[in-house]
């Protein structure tokens, strides 16, 4: 499963094993996510992908009776983030998330986005100005907001909102971005947007994206995986696994068979 | 056949039946609630005037007034505010975003809903053996005020708690995946988010402590008081006295029920003139707290 | 140059090559969380210290009375005259004051709260709904010391022109104006109870021909049977404490009786007449109404434990 061709690689996930409660959620994985590329994870409903994506920045730890075992290692510095030693709140400062629904707060767009930094003590007015800006540029989003900088996020479309909470991710400057089928409740326009915006933020950052359409997965991502009841059934570059898979599931899945 | 056709229009009839005996009772109880309280303004509400307001108590019914009493429920929920708030919502946000479910979150929440329950003339014991022997506060507004603040206690925990949930767990998600710590996801979302509930709850606490008169008699509240306790601004430095704590008070129901409790008809038109200001003012303070939760629900829609 | 300065103006806390665990920031940080945790928990401990400080007062001064007076004599003696030269201590006298008044309170709004709750919730337009609970919400908010003033300068007259041998100190009108006080309580915890009942169980009753009446009282009333039953417990609990209506209308003699035509002293209202006079501090009528209220504590804890057993063992399952 250990490809070669991923270099450099930027986080390393090394059997993992990861409980709700007595339910074995995921069985030892491995994987690993190459530097400034996409990586899709497939799979049908309940298979653990969403689960596998909210290992990389703890949030499992927000909810009782969740444990893992087995590692994350974070490039270059080698750090293992599932690691006791290591405080969850820091983990999500370099590995941020972009959720199912667009969940921004109900506070000014400027807030929305600069709020990653007020939470690490930030105040200048200088630095949060420049971070949101690159932000909103970064998640295309500054020439159709620049003016309403602190009107309230609730105002914004769908899509906007969603690009929203891209730039609430981007701020931080995180080293990850993980999104989480960011755009199921998005329409046709709204989702093509997000999706060229991968193809632009992946120059500068890492993304792993959950997705369970497939079209979407071929169309951005550059590896694939695909995951079945908890386990990493094949990883591979996305064009392989779309043409000719190595494994029969896989193959059953991606034409159409189950799922 | 026949006998399908008679139940049927039998218990036609009771439905019919109950429907309009229901829509009377429902009737006649908002008619006899509204006759009482029109009974009391149409009783009181002449005697309400500058007089009756800046007046002391005094032996002739038409030269008394409530000044001590207004100026001593003022400052006894000033003192229940500021015990009960910040608690309260403490007790409440511990409860709802940090409470590992285990055997002594369970005791503290039985014992909130049972504390709830308590008769109020038990808290004033509870007072007259704590606050006012064992701690020596003595009859005063502090002690006054603590008793109070204890006896509404698990109404602000409880809708702190309930406005609390209103705010959706994605929210939360949202702040802590950026790297908020649990703190700052309480004090910069779910604590401003639920602050239209919260604000409700505590109205409602303290309008329920303004009407409150059972355990201030039991701490030994006056009913007769011809001064005003000590100001809380001097003239000399510091500038800011807190000796009006531990001064004597009276409030406003037992103001009233002292006066409902003369013979004379003089006194039961001021015990009803003070009975409409108290309406008034808990009233007022509910319909503030209806409006308030319905703004703010206008305001955030999840 | 543009590279030179854009790296310049970045942040800080971009520079790094470890995690900052060990940052000075990071252990701040968690010490404030830490710390903040422990205040929260301790305000919520604060509430079961309450309850154990009401149980200590009561207790501790109930002893001392105790010492004196026998538990037996307490519980069976059929004077309360603690004030007297010969004093006799019977709580009985005063708890039968608090039966009777909580007995006309209930009969009250037991029934009349039901049926506006059963109207309410299976009747009435959502309109009417929206309109009636707010208003039956605000006056459950009238401070009890007016619901005293009602009782015996409105509802008393009232009896008295009705039959004119009524005393103006009667338990009758203490009790009707208590009844009217918590109709609200009853009427408004009742109907969130049957609202909570899903709709399917209303349908499989009206499916099978049930007129509204017969689905309230056959399913809708049975399913929200837990919820009900701690709205009663509730009624139950705020007449058994309420004070201010029975020390302003059923007078303050203490009289062994089952007639709610007379004249007599509640538990609360005797700690009101107590507390109103000046008994010094230690004494044994100040050690009485620790008694007295140690007494009421026990009723009310009763009723609580009841419903807490009477939910679990009812407690609806959809």
């Amino acid at each position: 499963m250990v490809n070669s061709s991923i270099y450099p690689v930027k986080a390393e996930v090394k059997s993992l094993n990861f409980y709700y409660g007595q339910v074995h959620a995921l069985k030892n994985i491995n994987l690993q996510i190459p530097e400034k590329k996409v990586v899709a994870l497939i799979g049908p409903s309940g298979c653990g992908k969403t689960t596998l994506l909210r290992c990389f920045n703890r949030m499992h730890d927000l909810y009782p009776g969740h444990t893992y075992s087995g590692e994350i290692v974070l490039h270059p510095d080698e750090v293992n983030v599932l690691s006791k030693d290591v405080d969850p709140i820091e983990v999500r400062m370099r590995i941020s998330m972009v959720f199912q629904k667009p969940n921004p707060f109900p506070k000014s767009i400027y807030e929305n986005v600069a709020y990653g930094l007020r939470v690490r003590g930030i105040r200048r007015r200088s630095i949060l100005d420049e971070h949101v800006e690159r932000a909103l540029r970064s998640a295309a989003l500054w020439d159709e907001v620049k003016d309403r900088l602190h009107s309230m996020a609730f105002n914004l479309s769908g899509g906007q909102q969603q690009r929203l909470c891209i730039a609430r991710a981007l701020a931080i400057d995180p080293e990850l971005i993980l999104f989480d089928e960011p755009t199921s409740a998005l329409d046709p326009i709204a989702t093509a947007k997000i999706e060229e915006l991968t193809n632009e933020l992946k120059k500068e950052v890492s993304i792993i994206i959950v997705t369970h359409n497939m079209q979407q997965a071929a169309r951005i991502s550059d590896y694939t995986a695909f995951m079945y009841m908890g386990e990493l059934i094949e990883y591979d570059e996305t064009g392989k696994i779309f043409t000719k898979p190595s494994k029969k599931l896989t193959e059953e899945y991606i034409t159409g068979h189950f799922g | 056949m026949d006998r399908v056709d008679h139940i049927v229009r039998r218990s036609r009839f009771f439905d019919a039946f109950f429907a309009v005996v229901g829509g009377l009772i429902l009737v006649a109880v908002l008619i006899v609630l509204f006759v009482l309280i029109g009974d009391l303004f149409y009783r009181g509400f002449d005697r309400i005037n500058w007089q009756f307001l800046t007046s002391f108590p005094s032996r002739f019914a038409e030269r008394a007034g409530i000044l001590s009493a207004l100026v001593g429920s003022i400052l006894v929920l000033i003192v229940t505010a500021v015990c009960s708030i910040p608690l309260g919502i403490a007790a409440g946000l511990y409860l709802e975003e940090y409470a590992p479910k285990n055997r002594l979150t369970a005791l503290i929440e039985i014992n909130i809903s049972n504390l709830a329950s308590v008769p109020s003339i038990i808290y004033g014991l509870m007072a007259l053996g704590l606050f006012v022997y064992k701690l020596n506060l003595g009859q005063s507004i502090l002690a006054a005020g603590l008793t109070l603040g204890l006896l509404v206690l698990p109404i602000v925990i409880v809708t702190t708690r309930e406005a609390i949930r209103s705010v959706p767990q994605h929210i939360r998600e949202a702040a802590f995946a950026v790297g908020a710590t649990k703190w700052q996801v309480v004090r910069d979302h779910v604590l401003p988010y639920s602050s239209g509930g919260i604000m409700t709850g505590v109205i409602i606490a303290l309008s329920r402590a303004i009407g409150e008169t059972a355990p201030l008699v039991t701490i030994g509240a006056l009913t007769f008081i011809s001064f005003l306790p000590s100001p809380p601004l001097t003239p000399e430095p510091p500038f800011i006295s807190f000796k009006w704590l531990m001064d004597p008070f009276a409030v406003l129901p037992i103001q009233m029920f002292n006066w409902i409790s003369r013979p004379q008809e003089g006194f039961h038109v001021n015990a009803a003139a003070v009975g409409v200001v108290i309406l008034i003012i808990t009233l007022g303070m509910n319909a503030a707290a209806i409006l308030i939760r319905w703004r703010f629900r206008r305001r955030i829609k999840w | 140059m543009m590279a030179e300065e854009s790296r310049k103006s970045r942040p800080r806390f971009k520079k790094r090559s470890l995690l900052y665990s060990d940052s000075r920031f990071g252990r701040f940080r968690r010490w404030r969380e830490k710390l903040i945790e422990l205040l929260l928990f301790l305000s919520a401990f604060a509430s079961v210290a309450i309850t154990f400080m009401i149980g200590f007062i009561l207790i501790v001064e109930s002893i001392e009375f105790f010492k004196v007076v026998s538990i037996w004599e307490f519980l069976t003696d059929t004077e309360w005259t603690p004030l007297f030269a010969e004093p006799r201590y019977g709580i009985l006298v005063l708890l039968s004051g608090t039966v009777v008044t909580s007995f006309v309170a209930l009969a009250v709004a037991i029934p009349i709260g039901s049926i506006v709750a059963i109207y309410l919730s299976e009747y009435a337009s959502s309109r009417v709904r929206e309109a009636v609970k707010p208003v039956l919400e605000l006056l459950s908010a009238v401070p009890t010391v007016v619901y005293g003033y009602f009782a015996l300068l409105f509802i008393t007259p009232l009896l008295q022109r009705l039959n004119d041998e009524i005393p103006g100190f009667n338990m009758l009108s203490a009790g009707l104006a208590m009844g009217i006080m918590i109709i609200p309580y009853v009427s408004s915890l009742s109907e969130d109870a049957m609202r909570a009942v899903p709709m399917y169980l209303r349908e499989g009753s009206y499916a099978m021909g049930a007129t509204r009446l017969q689905t309230a009282l056959k399913v809708v009333f049975p399913a929200a049977f837990s919820g009900i039953t701690a709205a009663y417990i509730l009624a139950i609990s705020r007449a058994v404490g309420e004070t201010m209506i029975v020390a302003i209308a059923a007078g303050l003699q203490p009289n062994l009786t089952f007639n709610p035509l007379d004249s007599a002293s509640t538990i609360t209202s005797y700690i009101v007449q107590v507390t109103l006079g000046d008994l010094p501090h230690g004494s044994i009528g100040y050690q009485t109404i620790f008694a007295a209220g140690l007494t009421l504590m026990c009723v009310t804890l009763f009723f609580n434990v009841l419903g807490h057993y009477l939910r679990r063992r009812f407690r609806e399952i959809y």
